[in-house]
């Protein structure tokens, strides 16, 4: 109980730093400890491979991309010359959302329902043994015998996602804002070249 | 099934909370690299519920739908970032409320 405490504690003060730093870098670094809290949590919830995924995909993987955009895009001038947060007339109606939400959600939770009771499918046990419920091994068996389809999903999003990407940002992405300024930059291009420039 | 440690309405609670800071996150700030980064904080709340009522049943379709939700929020990460990288190029300077040309 203790541990669920302090570490709700962190991921809800991580949180909040990530929202409200000014720079990308600090927003980045909340979100990281945010996600070693909630891997540790996924532990304390005796799910040992979606923790150590936790760790591996998304502070290894995805912050690092994050990171690299980051260092892409602040290596000019500062490319973030936004104007100020949106924070003053959207502040107050998003706190009332949140209010009502949440005495919403403690009124319905007070005394906690279960409706459906599926009969389990793994053994609970201490987390680091072989085969209780999260382990690794419970994991494979259940992705690879009865969650197969979505499995192959996850496969085609990925496959989806990597054509996407290589579209928008490859080498040769064609992007062009719109036709108008497409047919723009053409003319100057032509006009710069009939001056003879360089 | 045995009686968890914590009563899974805390981790509801917990998750909601965390969803909420998310939306506001969402809501309030201009950068999108810290909008992007909103939206993987809401996506790991939803984890975090899926992972909390996988462990109250002892059923383990929960754990392969955070799974599948860790490999949505990569993707939507790698081809969101791609977007801001592709703005970046054009613009020069990345504010969403400028970003017009993708209304069509």
């Amino acid at each position: 109980m203790i541990v669920f405490w302090i570490l709700a504690a962190i991921m809800l003060a991580s949180a909040m730093w990530c929202i409200t730093a000014v720079r990308p870098v600090y927003s980045l670094v909340a979100l990281l400890l945010h996600f070693f809290a909630l891997a540790a949590m996924y532990l304390t919830l005796n799910a040992e491979f979606l923790a150590v995924i936790q760790l591996i995909v998304y502070s290894g993987a995805i912050l690092i991309l994050f990171l690299f955009v980051i260092a892409l895009l602040s290596s000019g001038v500062s490319p973030f010359s936004v104007g100020p947060d949106r924070l003053p007339r959207i502040a107050y109606p998003a706190v009332a959302a949140i209010v009502v939400a949440l005495g919403f959600l403690t009124y319905a939770l007070g005394g906690v329902v279960r409706p459906v009771n599926p009969t389990p499918t793994s053994t609970l046990g201490p987390v680091g043994t072989a085969d209780v419920f999260g382990s690794v091994g419970d994991f494979g068996k259940a992705l690879f015998t009865s969650y197969l389809l979505p499995f192959e999903i996850t496969a085609l999003v990925l496959m989806v996602a990597v054509i996407g990407v290589i579209l928008l940002a490859g080498d040769q992405a064609p992007y062009v804002p719109s036709r108008k300024q497409a047919m723009k930059a053409q003319r100057e291009m032509r006009e710069a070249i009939v001056r003879g420039g360089d | 099934m045995d009686v968890m440690a914590v009563p899974v309405g805390y981790y509801v609670s917990l998750s909601a909370v965390i969803f909420f800071i998310g939306v506001a996150g969402v809501l309030v700030r201009r950068n999108p690299l810290v909008m992007l980064m909103s939206i993987e904080l809401m996506f790991n709340a939803a984890n975090l519920l899926f992972l909390a009522f996988a462990r109250a049943w002892v059923h383990n379709a929960g754990h392969i739908f955070a799974f599948l939700v860790i490999t949505v929020a990569a993707a939507e990460a790698a081809i969101g970032l791609a977007i801001v990288v592709t703005v970046f190029r054009s613009n020069k300077h990345v504010d969403v409320d400028d970003v017009a040309t993708m209304k069509g």
